[in-house]
């Protein structure tokens, strides 16, 4: 029931409880319940809108920061990981396998911004061994949404 | 001037949409819930894989039951799904869809003049296949107050001595009514009483909501006595593609697979590559699917209830079948009017057998936004019209 109510509210949080019954076919009152849980259990981080900025107008530059790291004693990459997530121009970071260890997306008004958070804040951190800044270009899908999608309805409008 | 076309064609009736395909035309801002295939795109993965396939060249004829990897593969599905084994090499058939696996189906196991048992309310080829094929359908009624299920009794007092076959398609279309496993058993003990054969089109039989997939060849006995008709059509939302199959005993699959070589040769072979894609690892997002559907369908069967248009709950395939009897119109009227007056496109009930009356089809298949606002508009509707 928790996992109806979750898969609902994460397409669509401006829906009411009493909707949210209606599809996951519980009460409104069980939905209150389970919300008001799991936004105590911060299982429910925050409520959000997904905005296409790029249809603002908004010229902010993102990039995404390869980080190779010396992971440190009893902490591994914890510690460094939070003293990059802590600047707020950072907006995601993952720890990650591979050729290297952090993926860290950040976002400034300039590449030169950009740039400089990088030389300045990051690179120099003790542990940090290596960064490589990928700007992004161009968005085609986010968390599961196409941004710029083609095709209408295509059906008949009449089948039986 | 001489008739030129076949007295058979004369007992099949034109279709009851093409009205309102004319009235449609050309009218902006129609919601239609009239559509009777998924609004989803095929999974990308089953798209992809048949892309695939063109690009190195697989556009040759396959073999006319089907591509063998395909049949093998189906095989293993229906084991797993209902436990039901077929030999892929004489047992199961690729057709074009449901649609040319009914045909096949009514045409090799009737003799002129042969009876068919069907529902009505029940999906507009049955009747039109029985009678291309010279066979005589019997539609026995079904009814709301019985969620539309076809009653045991009703069918045993339905055969007669030229009785060939039961025809069943549940989860239903217009319905959306379902069969429980000891609902079929009845449908069943008639058949093997009466020893008719039992064709069941099982399309949506994985659109099921709070229950799980019933197959009618899956109860004890019935294996052999049953053509099972299926295909990927819905819960894949590959419509286009026209890929069905049928699973039956040796004999019924050969008769059917004489007649597909003559007519079709074999069934498409992209369509064939996909819908073999689709039984590898299409699963996963054909559950993503249903899950919508099923939170699309509480949506509208409350809303349905809400604005006074009581509506038993369908458990399976994608269609509230509302009563409209609270507005006093003929279910014909009904959608006509509905369509004229607030732009909604519904199906009137008697598009479906007579026993539609007083109901039409509504397909969920379309957005939420979409249903949220049809439900607005049929809501002023039914105000505007409500009969004291």
């Amino acid at each position: 029931m928790m996992r109806k109510v979750f898969e609902i509210l994460e397409n669509d949080a401006r829906l009411t409880a009493e909707q949210v019954a209606t599809m996951a076919g519980v009460t409104e009152a069980e939905v209150k319940k389970v919300v008001a849980e799991a936004e105590k259990e911060r299982i429910i981080v925050k409520y959000k809108t997904m905005i296409n900025w790029e249809k603002v107008g908004d010229d902010r530059v993102w990039a995404m920061i390869e980080v190779k790291m010396q992971p440190q004693k009893d902490v591994g990459f914890d510690a460094l990981a939070e003293r990059i997530y802590r600047f707020p121009q950072v907006r995601t970071v993952y720890l990650v396998s591979g050729t290297y260890d952090l993926a860290v997306f950040i976002v400034g008004k300039t590449m030169q911004e950009v740039g400089l958070f990088v030389s300045q804040k990051l690179a120099p951190l003790e542990g940090v061994q290596g960064t490589v800044t990928h700007f992004l270009l161009k968005r085609y899908k986010e968390d599961g949404e196409v941004l710029h999608p083609g095709g209408d309805d295509r059906r008949l409008p009449l089948i039986i | 001037m001489r008739k030129c076309t076949t007295g058979r064609l004369d007992k099949v009736p034109p279709s009851g949409i093409r009205k309102f395909f004319d009235l449609i035309a050309g009218m902006e801002g129609v919601i239609s819930m009239g559509v009777g295939e998924p609004d989803f795109s095929t999974p990308w993965n089953i798209t992809e894989a048949a892309i695939r396939s063109l690009e190195k060249g697989f556009t040759m004829y396959t073999s006319n039951a089907g591509m063998p990897e395909l049949r093998k593969e189906l095989a293993k599905y229906l084991k797993r799904t209902y436990g039901l084994e077929y030999d892929p090499n004489t047992e199961l058939l690729i057709t074009n869809g449901v649609s040319e696996g009914l045909d096949l189906a009514v045409r090799a196991i009737l003799d002129p003049g042969e009876e068919v048992i069907m529902p009505d309310p029940g999906y507009v080829a049955y009747p039109a296949a029985v009678l291309l094929a010279d066979g005589v359908p019997v539609q026995v009624p079904t009814h709301c107050e019985n969620g539309f299920r076809l009653s045991g009794n009703d069918v045993r007092d339905a055969v007669t001595s030229r009785t060939k076959a039961i025809l069943i398609g549940y989860p239903a279309n217009p319905t959306g009514a379902v069969m429980e496993m000891d609902k079929l058993a009845e449908i069943a003990d008639v058949a093997k009483k009466r020893q008719l054969l039992v064709i069941s089109d099982e399309i949506y039989s994985l659109l099921v909501y709070d229950m799980q997939p019933a197959c009618f060849a899956s109860l004890p006995g019935m294996r052999d006595h049953t053509i099972l008709l299926g295909g990927f059509s819905k819960a894949f939302a590959m419509t286009g593609w026209r890929i069905g199959y049928a699973a039956a005993r040796p004999e019924i699959i050969a008769g059917m697979t004489k007649i597909h070589q003559y007519t079709a040769l074999s069934s498409p072979t992209m369509g064939q590559v996909a819908a073999l894609e689709a039984l590898r690892s299409g699963e996963p997002e054909a559950q993503k699917m249903i899950d919508e559907y099923d939170r699309r369908r509480r949506v509208i069967v409350k809303g349905l209830n809400d604005i006074g248009l009581s509506c038993f709950e369908p458990k399976g395939a994608f269609y509230a079948f509302p009563s409209i009897k609270s507005t006093g119109m003929t279910s014909e009227e009904f959608a006509e009017n509905l369509l004229m007056e607030e732009k909604v496109a519904v199906v009137h009930g008697t598009a479906f057998g007579k026993c539609g009356e007083g109901h039409v089809r509504c397909c969920y298949a379309t957005s939420m936004p979409n249903i949220e606002e049809a439900l607005t508009r049929m809501a002023r509707f039914v105000q505007r019209h409500r009969s004291v």
